[in-house]
């Protein structure tokens, strides 16, 4: 288990969300403690990508209140949005590189454009954090030329270069071929284990055992099941999760990593 | 203010009968331009090397003159030079025509291309000559993919269209044109003059699109994307 | 005899046309291309009603032939007691003329761009605007080349345009000359001639500048 402070980093309270007259999201509430990696699964349409989306307001949450590290969110002006939105980090299902850009260009781009960074120093931490990722090699490389696991890798390796107090991922590796998904769930274990606060939606049930601090389980837009991986994935005990996991298990025929 | 209403309510007659004349030179021109196009076409992709060659040219040099020095070329030039007398209409039609040649040649052509090469190989396969085949199997599937690029070849002949006025045939422009020079009331003359432009190119696009409809065989796409 | 009136009369005025024609199309093509980005991003992107009046402007240009909005813009403004020179009747109605063309390219392009880049640029902390600078419009600039690229060789066509609201430049010239020798034929091959080869040359240019800004997959289709 990773290093846990007391003070939550990030800190939801009962977001709610009504979208084509559904209630898609039902006062959900949870927060994240410094390093804490959380997962939520659920099954699809359960609200897990809303909810991530609620987090940095690219959907803006109907009523409930978020605090980043001890200050809560208000967002008064278009520039509140965007300096919040710098610190939290977020990786997309499907990668949404800048297809006119090269990887290191990619990762750089906010840096000079965001934060206003100078070039060359955007530049050399933009290929320092796409060594991190063990894409170094490619950064002259333009989204086209690589393959969906290095695409994956340069979207981690853009948000981290921002900083982010916490980072926010959407079943990352929902996308790729199922050859390329190690390489991106080692990626994301090494962030854990270097302290990075994470919430991740993923349906690899694998490889949340060893890792998760908390498994919140999602249905209808609620969270209606949560705990440590031991009381919630042993077989034998009889919780959703297990039954949802077990399914998930059956039909993938998933490799335990 | 007055006036103008009585002038727009007079000429509004006199400027839709240019609309007929206006819709001929169209129309005339289109079809022109089809049977050059399609030619252009074949002889582009299935053509000899030096047939390939001659008809680049024709495109090239239709496509890179303005109108309206081919207009002046040829109806003060090459047709009197050629002892050819035309009436300005039809000298407008043929202009129009050769230069809607140059650009319907390639639709078609990439219509042409985009056809799997095995159409062509499956249609020998059954005994077809090659022009045959391409008569029976090539070119029917073709055109129907060159339906959405011939309705917006067909806006753009209707707005060049309104440059035969130069030669003094009597279609919108130039009766705009004479109505307003005798009136003074030119900026309500030539509004009207653009509405019926536009409606011109609102009613074609709408026919051509009906047609899409008729002759649609499913699995071929018409609209790209 | 022949030669003569080549290079003492064909020529000169021939060049003389020439520089008016580039003067119309270099500011034209130029401020017209701008023209095309504003609205188009603004038609995609743009406040509601915003989108309407770019849609309005852009279905307004492109359904009416040009000669006639030079013509609102030359004898018909002067109903208004606007009076503009014919060389700024013409440039204006060659910018306004191709900006609309321009944006609908533009429009295309832009709408053919993944939105989840614009999700991704909102993550990252970007402004709308910023997001349109430095993401959306590069990309959409390169898909839309083309047919940009296309659009400017029609300008270059369409300046011809110019000589009918009496501001002389090539085909004016030609006109005038044609006239006085009645040497129809001759003369406006010359002409073509000129225009052929500024379009021959436009085209080579704008094919270089493809290759120039080549991406991978930003390719054909
Ligand atoms: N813009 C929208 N309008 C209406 N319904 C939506 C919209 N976006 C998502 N939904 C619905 O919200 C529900 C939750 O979706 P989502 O958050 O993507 O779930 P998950 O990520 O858990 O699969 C789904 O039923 C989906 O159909
Ligand atoms: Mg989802």
């Amino acid at each position: 288990m990773t290093s846990v402070e007391t003070r939550p980093v990030l800190r939801v309270e009962r977001i709610c969300k009504k979208l084509g007259g559904k209630q898609i999201l039902n006062e959900v509430s949870f927060e994240l403690r410094k390093g804490e990696l959380k997962v939520l699964i659920g099954p699809s349409g359960g609200g897990k990508s809303t909810l991530l989306q609620c987090i940095n307001f690219l959907i803006p949450p109907d009523s409930g209140r978020i605090w980043l590290k001890d200050q809560e969110i208000h967002i008064h002006r278009k520039r509140d949005l965007y300096a919040y939105r710098q610190k939290v980090g977020m990786i997309f299902q499907d990668f949404n590189l800048f297809d006119h850009l090269n990887a290191l260009e990619n990762v750089a781009i906010a840096l000079r454009k965001v934060k206003k960074m100078a070039k060359r120093e955007a530049l050399e931490r933009a290929l320092q954090e796409l060594n991190r990722v063990g894409i170094g090699d490619k950064a002259a490389l333009y989204p086209a030329q690589l393959s969906g696991g290095q695409k994956q890798r340069v979207s981690i390796a853009r948000a981290l270069a921002m900083d982010p107090e916490v980072m926010l991922l959407d079943e990352p590796t929902s996308a790729l071929d199922p050859e390329l998904i190690g390489e991106v769930l080692t990626v994301i274990r090494n962030l854990a284990q270097d302290g990075m606060t994470m919430i991740l939606a993923t349906h690899q049930i694998g490889f949340i055992r060893g890792l998760a601090d908390e498994i919140l389980f999602m249905q209808e837009g609620q969270i209606i099941e949560q705990g440590i991986p031991l009381d919630l994935l042993t077989a034998g005990k009889s919780s959703r999760t297990q039954s949802f996991c077990s399914k998930l298990h059956e039909l993938s025929g998933e490799q335990e990593l | 203010m007055l006036e103008t209403v009585q002038v727009i309510k007079d000429s509004f007659p006199y400027l839709l009968e240019g609309a007929g004349v206006t819709a001929i030179a169209v129309v005339g021109a289109m079809l022109f331009g089809f049977v050059i196009g399609i030619q252009i076409a074949v002889a582009q992709v299935y053509g000899a090397a030096w047939l390939r060659r001659a008809v680049g040219l024709y495109v090239w040099f239709f496509r890179g003159v303005p109108i309206l020095v081919l207009l002046f070329l040829f109806y003060f030039g090459l047709f009197s030079f050629l002892g050819i007398n035309l009436s300005a209409l039809a000298s407008v039609v043929l202009v129009l025509g050769m230069t809607s040649g140059a650009y319907q040649s390639q639709i078609y052509r990439g219509a042409i291309q985009s056809l799997p090469t095995g159409q062509l190989k499956a249609a020998r396969a059954l005994g077809m000559s090659d022009s045959r085949a391409i008569l029976s199997i090539i070119l029917p599937q073709a055109l129907r993919l060159s339906l959405p690029g011939f309705s917006n070849e067909y806006s753009i002949l209707l707005k060049d269209s309104a440059l035969a006025f130069v030669l003094g045939t009597s279609e919108i422009m130039a009766r705009t044109h004479f109505v307003a020079s005798r009136t003074y009331q030119h900026l309500p003359l030539y509004l009207m003059a653009a509405l019926l432009y536009y409606l011109l190119t609102w009613l074609g696009v709408k026919g051509l699109r009906y047609l899409e409809e008729k002759v649609r065989i499913p699995g071929y796409s018409y609209h790209q994307g | 005899m022949e030669a003569d009136f080549i290079l003492q009369e064909l020529m000169p005025a021939l060049n003389r046309g020439l520089l008016k024609t580039l003067l119309l199309i270099l500011p034209s093509a130029s401020i017209g291309l701008c023209v095309g980005v504003l609205v188009g991003t603004a038609r995609v992107y743009g406040h509601p009603l915003l989108k309407k009046l770019g849609d309005g402007y852009a279905g307004l240009f492109r359904g009416t032939p040009l000669v006639i909005q030079l013509f609102v813009l030359y004898f018909g403004l002067p109903n208004l007691g606007i009076y503009l020179e014919p060389y700024n009747a013409a440039v204006l109605g060659f910018i306004l003329c191709t900006g609309a063309y321009q944006s609908e390219y533009v429009r295309g392009a832009l709408l053919s761009i993944r939105r989840g880049q614009l999700l991704a640029t909102q993550a990252l902390g970007f402004s709308t605007l910023q997001a349109m600078i430095w993401i959306m419009v590069p990309q959409a600039l390169r898909r839309a080349l083309p047919g940009c690229g296309n659009e400017i060789i029609y300008l270059i066509k369409y300046s011809s345009l110019a000589y009918i609201i009496t501001f002389i430049e090539l085909t004016g010239e030609g006109k005038i000359l044609a006239t006085r020798y009645f040497r129809f034929t001759e003369v406006f091959l010359a002409i073509g001639f000129y225009y052929l080869v500024m379009v021959t040359l436009a085209d080579f240019g704008l094919k270089k500048l493809e290759k120039r800004l080549y991406i991978p997959g930003f390719g054909k289709g």
